[in-house]
Formats: C-alpha cells, sequence, structure tokens
C-alpha cells in the first residue's frame, strides 16, 4: 500500500506558484489574476483539515462554485429527500485509477478516493430559503448571491475504510465539525427550519447498511442510482465512466439496473415508489440494516408483501404507529403507518428518523398514491 | 469491529451546575458561569461520544445536562459512567432532533450512574451488541404516564451477553426496561414502575428475570413473542420478583403490541415457550396476578396473516412457588369482566392464574404443558377460542412438570458481573 500520508506534502511542494502576502498588488499587475484552479489534496484519518478549502474540493469565486477539473459532477436517479435541500454531488478518483463495477452493493472505490455532497438552498435578499425550488445540476449555475451553502459532507476513502466527515459553511469556508450542529434557518414563508448536520457517529446511523458490521459505504454510489443521464452533458453517467476508463467491470448497459426517478409522473407508480423508498428507507430497512428489528423491509430488493409491510402489525413503533394497525393497509393509505410515520415531524414517531424536520409532501403523495394502488385486505 | 477514530480524546469533567445546548443560531447571552460550564460539558461530551475510542471511560458530572439532540456512540468498549442516578442528569426536556436520547451501536459498553429524562422518543437504545452492561440508570419521563411519552426506557436489541441491574425506569409509553431479539440475558435488582409494561423481554433466547419490583405499570412483567422478526425467543425465567397492583390505565398509543395489555396484568406471557415463574410475590394486580395467553388473545392486528413459521402458542410454561395475595377482582378488559362476574358473581375474584386456552390444533396429546405446582393457587382455561363456553379450573390437566431451565451465565467480561 502506498503510503498516503506523505502525499499531501508532496502535493505541497508541486503546488504552482501563488503570490505571498505582500506580492500580492504585483501579481496582480503581473499575472492578471491569481487565479489557479483548486487541486485535489487527500488527507490521512489522522490530518483532517479543519477547513474545507484545504481539500481543494471546490473554490468560491466570485459568487460562483469553481470545481477543479478532476471533480465530476454526478446526479441520482431518485435522491434521499433533507428538507428540501439542494444537493451538489461530486467525485474525485486519484489518477489513474478506477471504480470497480458491482451489481448491487455501492460500487467499490479506490483509496484516495473522494466523494462531496454540498447541500444548499435559494435564499432571498432577507437571507430567508426557499423549500420548493430546483436546479439544473450544472454547479456554474448556483450563483451565491442568491443561494447559501450549508454543509459539505465527504465521504473520504481511507486504506481501512470510509470516513464520513461534515462541514459546515460560515462566512465563504466550511469548517469541521465531528459533533454535528442544528441549524436555525429562516423560511420565506415566515417559519423556521432546524436544520440538523448531522454528526459523526449519525453519519454511520445510514451510511452502516450493515448495521452488525457497522462499516460504511456510500449510499448513492450504486448502479441502479447513478445509471442515469448525467446533469449537465446528459449522455449516460456509468456510460461515460466506463469511456473514460474511471469505472471498470461493468456489463453492458442493458444489464445494468435502474432505479425509477421519483417524480416523474408519467413512470411507473410501483416502481417509482420502490425507488423511493429503497433510497429514502432501505439503508436502515434492510435485513442487515439497524431496523431489521422491526422485520420491515424496504430496501429494493424486498418482494414479500408481509416485509414490505403490507398487513403487517408494528413490532416497536410507539406512538409512530399514529393509532393505525398495519404498515400498509392496500387501498388505504390514511390507515396505513408507513404514510403516517412520513406525514408526521414528531421525532419520535417521523421516518427517516434523522435528516428531516420537514414533511416531503411529494414523496408523501407518492407513496399514498402507491398504497391506494395496492389491492388486498387486511383480515 | 467499527470503524476508526479521527482522534484520541480524554476529558476531564469537572463541571458542575445546569446547561444545555441550543440551536446554533440562538446567541449566548446571559447565561451564568455555572451554566456555561455546563453547556461546556454538553460540547465535550458530545465530542467524547464522536471520537471514542475502545478503553475510554466518559465522565459524567453531577448536574442537569441539557440536551436538544439525540447522543450516538458507535464505538466498542466504552463506559459512561455517571455520580448516580440522581445526581448526573442527561435532560432531554425540549429535544428537537432525534428519536432517541442516548443511540449505542457498539460492544463492550457499560453505562452506570446516571439519569437520562424526557426524552422525546426512546431513553436508552441498544441496537447490536455483545457484553452491554446497564447499571443504576434511570430513566424517566418526569411528567408521569402520558402516552406522547417515549416509547421505550432501557432498550438493548439484538445484543448478546446484557445485564440491567439496579436501574429504575419510570413513565415509558411502551416498556421501562425492553429487552428485544437479544440472547443471554440478566434483568435484576431493578424497579419499573408507571410504565405500561414494566419490565419486558421480546423475542429473546435465554433471560433470566429476577429480584426485580414491577409496581404501577399496566403490566408488570411481560414475556412475549411477536411474528415477523428475525429472532423467535424463548426460554426465560421470572422469578423472586414483586410484582403488585400494576392497575396503571393502559396509556400506549393505539395499535402498538402493549395497547391490547389489559390494566391489572401481574406476569403476562404471551406466544412464548418454555417460560418458568417462580417463587415470585404476586398481589393486587386487578385483571390477574398471572396471565398466559396466545397471540390471538393479544388484541393485535394481524392476527389472521401469520406467518407459517410463527408459533402463537404459549407452551412450555411452568408456574410453582409463588406466593399470591388479592388480585383478579377488576379486570382491565370489558369481556374479561363479564367472564368474571358470569363465573365468580359481581364481587369474585380470578383466580391467581388466567390462560386463554387456545392450543395448537396439531399438538395432540402431547399438550401445552401449562404446568402448575403452587400449593392452592388456581388456573382458570377462559376457553377464549370457544367463546368462553368452556371456561373452568381443572387442575389436574396442569399437574405436570416441564425440565428446569438453566441459570443465565454471562460471559467473557460480564462473567464477574453474574
Amino acid at each position: 500500500m502506498f503510503a498516503l500520508s506523505t502525499k499531501p506534502k508532496a502535493r505541497l511542494l508541486k503546488r504552482p506558484f501563488t503570490c505571498a502576502r505582500w506580492l500580492i498588488p504585483l501579481c496582480l499587475v503581473i499575472l492578471g489574476a491569481c487565479h489557479r484552479s483548486p487541486e485535489v489534496q487527500f488527507f490521512g484519518d489522522q490530518e483532517y483539515p479543519q477547513k474545507l478549502s484545504a481539500w481543494g474540493l471546490m473554490q468560491l469565486d466570485n459568487q460562483l462554485i469553481r470545481l477543479p477539473s478532476e471533480q465530476q459532477v454526478y446526479e441520482l436517479n431518485t435522491p434521499l429527500f433533507t428538507d428540501y435541500a439542494l444537493k451538489l454531488r461530486t467525485l474525485y478518483l486519484p489518477v489513474d485509477t478506477s471504480i470497480s463495477y458491482r451489481a448491487t452493493d455501492a460500487f467499490d472505490f479506490p483509496v484516495g478516493s473522494i466523494i462531496s455532497k454540498t447541500f444548499f438552498y435559494p435564499v432571498n435578499s432577507s437571507g430567508a430559503i426557499a423549500l420548493q425550488s430546483s436546479w439544473n445540476g450544472n454547479p456554474h449555475d448556483i450563483d451565491l448571491s442568491v443561494h447559501r451553502l450549508i454543509e459539505t459532507r465527504l465521504l473520504v476513502r481511507q486504506p481501512q475504510g470510509w470516513d464520513a466527515l461534515s462541514y459546515i459553511w460560515r462566512n465563504g469556508e466550511a469548517y469541521l465539525s465531528i459533533i454535528g450542529d442544528l441549524i436555525t434557518l429562516p423560511v420565506d414563508d415566515g417559519s423556521e427550519l432546524n436544520y440538523l448536520v448531522p454528526s459523526r457517529n449519525q453519519c454511520a446511523g445510514c451510511h452502516a447498511e450493515n448495521h452488525t458490521h457497522g462499516t460504511i459505504h456510500p449510499i448513492g454510489l450504486k448502479a441502479r442510482h447513478l445509471n442515469r443521464p448525467h446533469p449537465i452533458h446528459a449522455r449516460n453517467q456509468l456510460l461515460n465512466w466506463q469511456q473514460s476508463g474511471d469505472l471498470s467491470g461493468a456489463p453492458q448497459p442493458a444489464l445494468i439496473p435502474r432505479n425509477a426517478r421519483w417524480g416523474e409522473n408519467n413512470g411507473d407508480l410501483n416502481l417509482r415508489a420502490r425507488a423511493y423508498l429503497d433510497i429514502n428507507c432501505g439503508h436502515c430497512h434492510n435485513p442487515r440494516g439497524a431496523a431489521d428489528t422491526s422485520g420491515l423491509m424496504l430496501d429494493h430488493q424486498a418482494s414479500d408483501p408481509a416485509h414490505l409491510g403490507v398487513c403487517k402489525p408494528p413490532i416497536a413503533s410507539g406512538r409512530g404507529s399514529g393509532g393505525h394497525l398495519y404498515d400498509i393497509v392496500p387501498g388505504n393509505p390514511e390507515l396505513s403507518i408507513l404514510a403516517y410515520r412520513m406525514s408526521t415531524t414528531d421525532p419520535a414517531a417521523m421516518m427517516p428518523e434523522l435528516g428531516r424536520a420537514r414533511v416531503h409532501r411529494e414523496g408523501l403523495t407518492l407513496i399514498e398514491d402507491w398504497i391506494a394502488s395496492l389491492s388486498g385486505v387486511c383480515l | 469491529m467499527h470503524r476508526p477514530h479521527l482522534l484520541s480524546f480524554t476529558i476531564a469533567l469537572l463541571m458542575f451546575g445546569c446547561g444545555g445546548e441550543s440551536a446554533s443560531s440562538s446567541s449566548g447571552a446571559d447565561i451564568s458561569p455555572a451554566m456555561a460550564s455546563s453547556e461546556a460539558f454538553v460540547q465535550q461530551f458530545r465530542e467524547a461520544l464522536e471520537s471514542a475510542e475502545p478503553g475510554d471511560i466518559i465522565d459524567v458530572p453531577a448536574g442537569v445536562h441539557s440536551f436538544k439532540r439525540a447522543l450516538t456512540l458507535n464505538t466498542d468498549g466504552v463506559t459512561i459512567r455517571g455520580k448516580g442516578m440522581d445526581k448526573s442528569i442527561l435532560s432531554f426536556k425540549g429535544q428537537i432532533s432525534g428519536a432517541e436520547g442516548l443511540s449505542v451501536n457498539a460492544s463492550d459498553f457499560v453505562i452506570e450512574d446516571l439519569a437520562i429524562e424526557d426524552t422525546i422518543g426512546d431513553a436508552l437504545k441498544v441496537n447490536e451488541g455483545e457484553n452491554i452492561i446497564i447499571r443504576h440508570i434511570r430513566t424517566e419521563w418526569t411528567n408521569g404516564p402520558d402516552v406522547n411519552n417515549g416509547a421505550y426506557g432501557i432498550y438493548p436489541v439484538q445484543t448478546v451477553n446484557t445485564l440491567i441491574e439496579g436501574s429504575v425506569a419510570i413513565a415509558a409509553s411502551d416498556a421501562g426496561i425492553y429487552v428485544g431479539q437479544s440472547k443471554n440475558v440478566i434483568v435484576r435488582n431493578n424497579r419499573a414502575e408507571y410504565n405500561v409494561a414494566g419490565i419486558e423481554v421480546e423475542n429473546t433466547i435465554g433471560a433470566d428475570v429476577y429480584d426485580n419490583i414491577a409496581t404501577n405499570n399496566t403490566g408488570g412483567i411481560l414475556v412475549f413473542n411477536m411474528p415477523q422478526i428475525p429472532q423467535r425467543g424463548h426460554s426465560t425465567r421470572v422469578y423472586n420478583n414483586q410484582v403488585s397492583r400494576n392497575n396503571t390505565e393502559n396509556f400506549a398509543a393505539p395499535g402498538t403490541a402493549v395497547s391490547g395489555v389489559p390494566k391489572g396484568s401481574g406476569i403476562l406471557v404471551n406466544s412464548n415457550d418454555n417460560v418458568e415463574i417462580f417463587n415470585n410475590q404476586l398481589s393486587d394486580n386487578d385483571t390477574a396476578n398471572i396471565l398466559i395467553s396466545s397471540y390471538f388473545s393479544a388484541n393485535y392486528a394481524g392476527q389472521k396473516n401469520l406467518a407459517k413459521e410463527f408459533d402463537p402458542y404459549p407452551e412450555y410454561i411452568s408456574i410453582y412457588g409463588n406466593t399470591f395475595q388479592g388480585g383478579g377482582e377488576k379486570p382491565g378488559a370489558d369481556y374479561l369482566n363479564q367472564i368474571r362476574v358470569a363465573l365468580y358473581g359481581p364481587t369474585g375474584a380470578f383466580p391467581d392464574i388466567i390462560w386463554d386456552g387456545i392450543v395448537n390444533p396439531e399438538a395432540g396429546t402431547d399438550g401445552p404443558f401449562i404446568c402448575v405446582n403452587n400449593s392452592e393457587a388456581k388456573l382458570l382455561n377462559l376457553d377464549a377460542g370457544n367463546n368462553f363456553e368452556g371456561a373452568q379450573v381443572n387442575m389436574a390437566v396442569h399437574d405436570c412438570e416441564v425440565d428446569k431451565l438453566p441459570a443465565i451465565v454471562l460471559r467473557g467480561a460480564l462473567a464477574n458481573a453474574s
């Protein structure tokens, strides 16, 4: 194994010419500007920097986000809902390495890989965030004069496995937070949002999809989530990576699984609902996950209706039952615990347990429509 | 093993007083020095949990320490130690994030001598882990019984080799002490009061529950099996406990398993096998001092959709050496009260043990083996499967023996504890 810890230093030596502070005016004249593309740095697990900028994953420049050329942007077919935050996802692979394809689990990433996810909202002139918004997926179109960056989460591939880190944005820089935070954000409807930045252990609460081992993995970087057009150039993301040599071992595109896109209203209702449950619930509600205690399985592989919750009584729901008897009553979303737990913001009753303080109305409607479409009778 | 550690972290915590955390946008003006020091502890405690290394001992000083969001620990081999269950208090009053107070996913975990109060959901949840010691912990909702209290107080689930002792659990809206889907467990010297279920052992293999006090709950001590979850439980001994006056109105959320427990239940076995109930002192539990029932009497939903592999019948139940006083005079379910009046008159009482009498139709002469050798104590078979038409006491069919269960022996680091 090559010595990762020496890598940042080696990179530092190779840094291009930079301007000493007293020389800045002169530099500005000579070079036109001191702009240089940020360069990605990798850090060992004992030397994580306090500032996100040290990683070189992105640079804020004149109200825009500048990404280094070796950073790749990607999107998921159906993403996790996080209080209507918009998310910029990037992947950095070390030079001359590639991802190994897996059909079901997260891809196998080379040591030195860095996955980032930046959470942001549009803001109005008084700094209030908008919850209902969209974005074309192009980082160059995030105008920071009308957007607020909240946090950037990193998954860093060390020799011994993945580490999860959260950086919280404050005044143009993001700072490492091991313990997480609750950030009160004003919302443009006059309300407030208690936005949760997860602690390091809470990251594992979702990313340790195998709760017995407790090791963390990427959730979104799986074939079925990534198999879709790229948000900017529209070519298939996986095909693109295959052709660029970033992804090895993938079968031909027709053989790669693909989850539905939850918001495509003309798409198959069952597939859209299952894709939504897979990404929002399946990391815990799978046969090896933290929520296997419940016997409710909502990952993409679940097939037994009882395991999916059809006519299944709750086990340890507490008031999460909402007074209902079954997780899913076919045809009756209003009697189904699954829909109830998505419709509440009571932390003891809501699902998912972490990562939202608001109801995802559109996601709830999808699941309600899906339950309404199911047939059967609970005896 | 869980993942490696970012930082080594040692804390020397000497702060006393009250304080806590708030959402980060609020200002810290006008706080007293004592409050500021405890606010510093709250931050340090969180950091200690988040960056813990095996072998860490994290001290919790005396004082009320307030938290707005859940605490989590994922590192094996950590001890959390307070100054006493009435001195070191982790208060979650006003909690706004997280489904638990302290959520643990780790082995070789010890927590002792502190209280966890007023969590919005469960107080202490340990989800998967081996060698767990929960000692001298108090979990309490200080407002008393309320459907809006958190479900579970002390809640190890899918653990192996677990000891819960000397703890106090008050006013959980489901179970004060709940051991779920675990193996090799001892629950002793605890007090459970004003919960819906005082102590509940569910889908657990091998548990000894002894020297506890369960009083003023809806049901005192429950030994349950639920369908459609990964582990089927069996083999629990319930002995030397004081189980009295568990007559608190059922305040569980409708739809939950315990919402069907009639108030006034002393020791209640449901759908579980190989349960030994002996040398307990049971008194004044208004439905009955001991209840044995199948899944079909639990008032659950989904009874017709049982998976084939689930055994809904309680079998190999052994009851002996218990002392009984009072009880059975005011059953907490209308249908039970009607049977009581029909059989024993308006002022009469159920005998000390009632059983729904629903047996596996395929068991033949093997019988359920509900064996009672408890001097004068009587068992009433309610014949619930036949509209109670054949309800009767017939002690001859309960004059049987089942093999005694071995004592639970804790292993490894917990061997000395037992």
